[in-house]
């Protein structure tokens, strides 16, 4: 059962402004989606009615919060299919939970000359947390090679898998090219090696209905910004019995169980690794956008933004200057490409005056972009709010472009 | 001329534009048309970082006056940093240290400006400021 494409918009209302003249088309989704208005209520009604500090508090409005906060944490357990909230850890975002999990997986299970995986697709996120980890620990970084297209080379990545392999970190899909890794393949071969996996969930959490279980990774993180909740706040998902292992990455309040100056023991999970006031807000905005994206059903969203990548793609191969780059079997979302002989940041800002936002540069991604023998593209990244008729306008634009540029 | 009066003269100039199309256009037009610098300037030392496109300036002093070159591999960024060069160039280190750009403002550049612009204007502005600071400390 589809969606109807106008009331699914017409919940988004950044959506409705005008830039310089023209109705805002918005293709920096990848960076960031919107927030419908039911997220922009949640964080409202939540200070509006009962903000307060959670967990140890004994008055009312504690409990109230204490209450929406771990109701929260169940939803999103459903949401990415784990077997219990205690491996649900609320962070800052995906940055933050790889940082955290590099610090305590590194802490607990890394030992010099051990080795870590990443691949060259990753963004920088998913590449310097492991290599400050692997200076600290004189561990090795090694990296699966993607070919021309964009996709991983399964085969190289199978002789990187060895011994000392203890961590494979990879993305789901590629934030620069829109590559869609084969990531239960990876995790399998990675476990077949008794090496565990973090998948780099951020790029995907908003397209594909993710279970963890199923993929059977030892770690996911996203962040709820990229998927129609409030920036500041994101996840990590872990095995318990790994996360119960693993040493406490900050140390403060609400991580403790008791505290004195000889002796200081740590909370259960998942307080363990949620040191500090907790975001409360922006983790009910999270549940929000989870709710939202339940009720829209994630599958609907897939069918109208694969479409619009779709046509977006057809259109843009039809413009003798454009090339893409980023070509994979599996694309999400992602349209990279240059125009022949201008510089994409000239393009983002013509564009830009046309009210069309893209994203230019290197996307936090300079590795796959050094592979692919580039210093940037322009990457217009597409959401279900995205139309066909905004890719015509997309279209028209870039021919505009093309002839201010000669 | 003075920095004011060149300031004043691109105001002028800019004003006839009617939209942002007439005003890029020119933009590209300029950043098109101007000469390449100097390969020995193009080079990492007088690289400014910040900026998505790359952009490369050179000073040097001349009778006093501070003799400025600039280039970018992006056009649009080529067409502005030739605005602030043709201002700056050729005026005293201390002028170049003491004057408020204002022009940029006022020519609806300001989106530029902001320190999250990729391209760095901002940037640009610093560096040709350190080396007029440079200049100065060295000619007292």
């Amino acid at each position: 059962m589809g969606i109807n494409q106008n009331q699914f918009i017409a919940q988004f209302p950044i959506l409705k402004q005008q830039i310089n003249k023209y109705p805002l088309v918005y293709f920096d989704n990848a960076a960031t989606t919107q927030k419908p208005q039911m997220v922009i209520d949640r964080i409202s009604n939540y200070y509006t009615n009962f903000n307060s500090n959670i967990h140890r508090g004994v008055h009312h409005l504690s409990q109230k919060a204490t209450d929406a906060y771990e109701k929260a944490r169940i939803s999103v357990k459903d949401f990415i299919h784990a077997t219990s909230s205690k491996e649900i850890i609320f962070t800052k975002g995906t940055t933050d939970s790889i940082n955290l999990l590099a610090f305590s997986f590194g802490e607990t299970f890394l030992k010099e000359g051990d080795e870590i995986i990443v691949s060259e697709l990753e963004h920088h996120s998913n590449i310097v947390p492991w290599q400050m980890l692997c200076e600290r620990k004189k561990a090795k970084l090694r990296v699966i090679p993607v070919n021309d297209e964009g996709d991983l080379l399964l085969n190289e990545y199978s002789k990187l898998l060895n011994e000392r392999t203890r961590l494979v970190a990879v993305g789901h899909v590629s934030n620069a090219l829109g590559t869609l890794n084969p990531v239960k393949k990876i995790i399998d071969l990675a476990h077949k090696n008794k090496s565990l996996v973090l998948i780099d969930g951020a790029q995907a959490i908003a397209h594909i209905s993710v279970n963890v279980q199923d993929l059977d990774c030892d770690f996911y993180a996203f962040s709820s910004h990229k998927m129609y909740g409030p920036m500041g706040i994101g996840v990590l998902f872990g095995k318990k019995n790994l996360l119960e292992q693993l040493q406490p990455y900050q140390g403060g309040g609400e991580m403790i169980a008791s505290v004195s100056f000889e002796k200081t023991t740590y909370n259960e999970l998942p307080f363990k690794f949620e040191a500090g006031t907790p975001n409360v807000a922006d983790v009910l905005g999270l549940e929000a956008a989870i709710e939202f994206i339940q009720k829209e059903g994630i599958e609907n969203l897939a069918v109208l933004e694969e479409e619009v990548l779709n046509y977006a793609t057809s259109e843009f191969q039809k413009i003798d200057r454009i090339q893409i780059i980023g070509k994979a079997k599996n694309k999400v979302g992602v349209l990279s490409f240059l125009i022949d002989g201008i510089h994409p940041y000239d393009v983002g800002t013509i564009l830009d005056q046309m009210g069309i936002a893209v994203r230019t540069g290197n996307h936090c991604a300079e590795p796959i972009m050094k592979r692919m023998g580039i210093r940037g593209t322009i990457r217009a990244s597409f959401s279900a709010y995205n139309t066909k008729e905004e890719i015509d306008r997309f279209v028209q634009a870039i021919h505009k472009t093309i002839e201010m540029f000669g | 001329m003075t920095i004011q009066e060149k300031e004043e003269e691109l105001i002028e100039e800019f004003a006839v534009f009617e939209d942002w199309m007439d005003k890029y256009n020119y933009l590209i037009e300029l950043g098109q048309s101007l000469p390449i610098i100097d390969d020995k300037f193009r080079n990492d030392s007088y690289l400014i970082s910040g900026c998505q496109s790359r952009v490369w300036i050179s000073a040097e002093m001349e009778d006093g006056k501070m003799i400025l070159k600039a280039d970018s591999d992006a056009v649009i960024t080529k067409g502005i940093v030739y605005l602030l060069v043709n201002v700056l160039s050729g005026q005293k280190p201390e002028d170049i240290l003491n004057c408020e750009l204002a022009f940029l403002n006022q020519i609806g550049l300001q989106e530029h400006l902001s320190p999250t612009r990729a391209n760095g204007l901002t940037s640009m502005i610093k560096q040709i400021r350190l080396y007029a600071l440079a200049f100065q400390a060295k000619g007292n």
